[in-house]
């Protein structure tokens, strides 16, 4: 697969990796336009960790889903690894994606028609890699799942589930990982035995994280915060 | 208004907001398209059977006629002149004629004014004179007769001719009769004469032996009022005549036509059913959820249960309705197109069609929505904390049993035919198991396969291993919907073209009669030098059948096996003798004729003794010209009547009949427009007649074309249902694509990516579906052929791969079609809107 020389810029040169200016999200409804996000700005910087936090209903994850280019804003830009998103089609945001970021859900979404190896073999593929296997291999055994290579997800509990998901996330080494309440559907230990692994793995790749959590816990881990409040930044 | 009970009103309320949701839109659709479908197709083939009958008994000399032994009562008379009817009536009667000191005796018939309603007489003005088209009826004081009668009484026209006290003037020879064909073998002189003559001449009275005819001819409505109301009140000794008592060719056929349509009915049967069942496995995935909450809320199991039935039987109700109006739209349109093409008359819809529409919706809802309704009172509380908790499967047994076993009985219902409904349901389970065994091979294939493919190729493959069950069942529902309608591509095309090649155009259109045996060798001569390749002449002997293995019967003793029977066995039997048989004859049970036999022996036409129950190894006794002829059955035998060869239901081993007074018969080609070419033959033996079965030829081949332009318009409907059943089976895991391909999207899949692993799972299959669907087309229209419809067959072995390209292309094309939306949509639309 080639590569699109415009985006594929020396490391260097992104000291920012992530720019979101006066971005706005209003769906209308029946009878009214709602307001998802009013006006948002802030910028992260390669390798930072952040937590967006705020209450149920705020915005959260559809600032993610922005961030991350699976949805278009109403208004406002995001530029993400250097390049503005709103001059990518949707496939360019796919290739984006496929290239800088890796994402994790609440509800894992594995692809349950492949196993846990395939799953993770998946976005490097997709991106034409050739040594796939090996490396999903690799990082499979060090979320610990080096015995469940050939399960598939529904033979899987829901922490490892998020293992295999945290794997398939990193397994490109991303400059970018976006994580919407990694944890929200696990118990308190799984939980935070996925969390050390986010963050171990975090750690080793030197990825920019951003996460939605409710939990402060897993926010407080993380150097900054941003905080929301009916569709606006308030901290 | 009394209050509707408490889970009805729950149901009701489930249903609004189903609908509203777009929840239940699939299920709704499905239905409405069953009930439609098969309400239309029903009401198009009711239509064009009912009209098919009635044309056949034109040949009657009009479209129904009512027969009686004693003179046709005023009330009958009263419905005969219901408005939209034409009527006559003809008497029958034998009488001896004279003319000059010739006096033989004569078959009389006595004509009403305008007989026939349809069909005509042709005349000639003097042996030998050019044919004309009669403008009525015998004159009063004059006669007709037929050719060949007035060779054998010696008249010429304007000669005198005596009937009982009365003197005629012959007026004009006969050289045709609108229903001559229904009794060729009679040979007596046929004298026609006006039926207002017939009291002057005495020869009706007290007890004489008269066949009384009331003929009725117009609207198909209207005729078809008078069949009703006269059936249920047929007096003593009285009938309806119908066209297939008298020729096997035209009885053949007609309960052929009705099979071809019996059959697109079938397949629109199955479609229904495919798209319900499948709509109904989407609908049930989609309440998993809802089941689990209301679970989790306090419902018991039976609560959940009446609830979503409850909510299904509304669908049912709605659909039903719904689909039936629709379908007499439909049908009226296509009725009217279809009148005009095939320039028949086409009587009203009849109510049975519609109240088989509902109760194919009803039968195809309860065997295949039910089930998995009910699968959901299993749903676990706890999926609403784990959604991967418990999907029931357990009841796909059930759901597969009352769904085949709902599909069995409603295809045995509506084949009309046990044999038919067998084949095809024999067929469609044969079809089923091939495509779940394939799709399981492929299930494995694919997992043995996928660690050599990459990326997209192997995402598109290995949804097709995924969770077998649900892989079996798209498969099995793609494959039998495109079964159902390659089967009725070939019926259309390939078994209406073999029937209709089966009566080729130079078939014989004509009988020659009474060939004296010392006749034989020299017309055998005349009709070699006139071009006949291999002219054939076959003995012929008039009997009544007086008993069976030893035991006297009559007419009466089959009355309990039906009017056809004993009609039959009152009829004056045509024996014949053979030592052996055409090409159009093949045994079906015991033997030929073996050499060297001491005692008589018969071979037996196998529908005719089947209809009088008669079985190998019987004695059957005649009375021929006052002389017994006894023989044993050794063989039963299948007549392909569509020969148009004279054929025998009663044929006796070689010689035996020797010594009884016999005559021969022939059958000859007359070319189109050549009318004459028989009046030399008639010249050189004027003893002979000839007979004019072109009538009954021309009814053949004109059910056959009908039949193919009704099926086609059947067809089309039929294959609008079938792409519907397409959409149906591809949508039916389209969700479950949607969220994938959004997955897909989230991790760097492009378009061309993520459009290539959709167009590989719906190729694959489509082209495994398409296969199956094929071979299994072939070989079930092969049983169809040749088990049903008695039509030579031979299989087309393109068709499998042109039935897994148009698979493939068909359900690629739909698949893309039904997920286009996940590449034009931004991913996280897409996961908000299916995940919910
Ligand atoms: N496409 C849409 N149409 C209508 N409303 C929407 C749409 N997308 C988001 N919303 C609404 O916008 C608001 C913010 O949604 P979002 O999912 O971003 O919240 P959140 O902060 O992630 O909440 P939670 O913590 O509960 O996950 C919610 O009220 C949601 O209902
Ligand atoms: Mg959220």
């Amino acid at each position: 697969m080639t590569i699109d020389p415009s985006i594929q810029l020396p490391p260097a040169a992104v000291a920012t990796v992530l720019e979101v200016s006066r971005l706005s999200k209003r769906v209308a409804l029946p009878d009214r336009v709602l307001t998802i996000l009013d006006a948002v700005s802030f910028s992260i910087a390669r390798g930072e960790t952040v937590a967006i936090v705020g209450a149920s209903g705020s915005g959260k994850s559809t600032l993610l889903s922005l961030m991350a280019g699976l949805d278009t804003p109403t208004e406002g830009e995001v530029r993400l690894a250097g390049q503005a998103l709103s001059t990518l089609d949707e496939d360019g945001r796919a290739r984006l994606r496929g290239e800088h970021v890796g994402f994790v859900f609440q509800s894992f979404q594995l692809l349950p028609s492949l196993t846990a190896l395939e799953n993770v073999m998946l976005p490097m593929e997709l991106a034409g890699a050739d040594d796939a296997e090996p490396r999903a291999r690799d990082i499979l055994g060090r979320v610990g799942l080096g015995e469940r290579l050939g399960h598939y997800p529904r033979q899987l509990s829901g922490g490892e589930q998020q293992r295999v998901a945290l794997a398939r996330a990193f397994v490109a080494r991303p400059g970018v990982l976006f994580a919407d309440e990694p944890t929200g559907n696990l118990d308190t230990t799984t939980g935070q035995a996925v969390v050390e692994l986010l963050y171990g793995l975090n750690r080793e790749i030197g990825t920019t994280l951003v996460l939605v959590t409710h939990d402060e816990r897993l926010a407080a881990r993380c150097a900054r915060r941003i905080r929301l409040a009916g569709g606006k930044m308030v901290e | 208004m009394t209050p509707t009970p408490r889970p009805l009103r729950l149901a009701w309320r489930l249903l609004k907001r189903d609908l509203a949701s777009g929840e239940v839109r699939v299920l709704l659709a499905a239905l409405l398209l069953a009930v439609t479908a098969v309400t239309t197709v029903g009401f198009i083939t009711d239509r064009a059977e009912r009209a098919l009958g009635i044309e056949a008994n034109r040949l009657l000399g009009g479209d129904a006629v009512l027969r009686g032994d004693a003179p046709i009562g005023e009330a009958a008379r009263q419905r005969a002149a219901a408005p939209g009817l034409r009527a006559t009536e003809t008497w029958s009667f034998n009488s001896m004629a004279r003319v000059g000191a010739n006096l033989k005796l004569a078959d009389i018939r006595a004509l009403g004014e305008g007989f026939p309603l349809r069909g005509s007489f042709t005349l000639a003005d003097r042996e030998g004179g050019e044919g004309r088209i009669a403008d009525g009826v015998p004159a009063p004081g004059t006669v007709w007769i037929s050719r060949a009668g007035a060779q054998a009484l010696g008249a010429s026209v304007g000669d005198a001719v005596n009937l009982g006290t009365r003197e005629f003037r012959l007026a004009a020879l006969v050289l045709q009769e609108p229903d001559a064909a229904l009794d060729y073998f009679n040979t007596a002189p046929k004298v026609f004469l006006n039926l207002a003559d017939v009291a002057s001449t005495g020869l009706v009275q007290e007890g004489s032996r008269v066949g009384y005819r009331l003929v009725v001819a117009g609207e198909a409505a209207a005729v078809e009022g008078f069949v009703r109301a006269t059936r249920a009140d047929l007096g003593r000794g009285q009938r309806l005549e119908t066209i297939d008592d008298a020729r096997p060719e035209i009885r053949n056929a007609l309960s052929r036509a009705d099979r071809f349509l019996g059959l697109a009915a079938l397949v629109s049967v199955v479609l229904a059913a495919v798209a319900v069942a499948m709509a109904a496995r989407r609908h049930t995935r989609r309440h998993l959820d809802g089941c689990a909450v209301m679970r989790c809320l306090g419902a018991s199991q039976r609560t959940i249960a009446t609830v979503y039935i409850g909510e299904l039987a509304w669908l049912g109700l709605f659909a039903g309705l719904g689909g039936v109006a629709i379908a007499l739209a439909l049908q009226a349109l296509v009725a009217g197109v279809l009148g005009r093409v095939l320039g028949l008359d086409i009587p009203p819809p009849g109510l049975l069609p519609a109240l088989q529409g509902l109760g194919v919706g009803f039968t195809v809802l309860i065997a295949f929505a039910v089930p998995p309704v009910l699968a959901l009172r299993q749903v676990p509380a706890l999926r609403v904390l784990r959604r991967d908790a418990g999907a029931p499967e357990a009841s796909a047994w059930l759901a597969g049993a009352a769904g085949i076993g709902g599909l069995a009985a409603l295809v045995w219902w509506k084949a009309g035919s046990a044999q038919l409904g067998t084949v095809v349901l024999g067929g469609i389970l044969g079809t089923l198991a091939a495509l779940a065994l394939l799709a399981l091979g492929l299930v494995f294939g694919v997992r043995a396969l996928r660690s050599r493919l990459r990326g997209a190729w192997r995402y598109g493959l290995a949804n097709v291993s995924r969770r077998a069950g649900s892989s079996v069942a798209q498969i099995s529902a793609l494959g039998l919907g495109l079964m159902a309608i390659l089967l009725l591509t070939l019926v259309r095309t390939d078994l209406l073209a073999r029937w209709q090649a089966e009566l080729p155009a130079d078939a014989p259109n004509r009988f020659v009669i009474n060939v004296q045996p010392e006749q034989v060798a020299p017309v055998r001569d005349f009709l070699r030098e006139a071009g006949v390749r291999n002219p054939e002449l076959w003995p012929m002997v008039r009997g009544r059948l007086t008993a069976v293995n030893g035991e006297a019967v009559t007419g009466a003793s089959y009355a309990e096996r039906g009017g056809r029977a004993r009609r039959l066995a009152e009829r004056e039997f045509n024996l014949s003798q053979a030592a052996s048989f055409g090409s159009d004859n093949t045994l079906v049970e015991g033997r030929w004729f073996t050499e060297g036999a001491t005692t008589p022996e018969v071979s037996v036409e196998v529908d005719f003794a089947r209809e009088l129950g008669w079985k190998i190894g019987d004695r059957v006794r005649f009375d021929i010209a006052g002389r017994p002829w006894e023989a044993t059955i050794v063989g039963l035998r299948k007549v392909d009547w569509e020969s148009f060869r004279p054929n025998f239901f009663v044929v006796g081993s070689p010689g035996s009949l020797d010594g009884y007074p016999m005559s021969h018969i022939t059958s000859v080609h007359v070319p189109a427009g050549n009318a004459n070419a028989t009046n030399e033959l008639v010249m050189r033996f004027p003893n002979l007649s000839v007979i004019d079965i072109e009538a009954v030829l021309n009814q053949v081949r004109s059910t056959a074309d009908q039949v193919s332009k009704a099926v086609e318009y059947v067809f089309y409907f039929t294959l609008a249902a079938g792409l519907l059943v397409l959409i149906a089976a591809v949508t039916a895991t389209q969700d479950e694509r949607l969220l994938e391909g959004g997955v897909m999207r989230v991790l760097g899949a492009n378009r061309r990516q993520l459009r290539l692993a959709q167009l590989t799972e719906f190729a694959a299959i489509g082209l495994l579906a398409g296969l199956v669907a094929a071979i299994a087309a072939t070989l079930l229209s092969g049983a169809i052929a040749t088990q049903v419809f008695d039509l030579p067959w031979t299989p087309d072995w393109r068709l499998p791969a042109i039935g897994g390209a148009l698979g493939m292309l068909a359900v690629a094309v739909t698949g893309m079609l039904a997920t286009r939306r996940v590449v034009a949509t931004p991913p996280a639309q897409t996961l908000r809107a299916i995940a919910g």
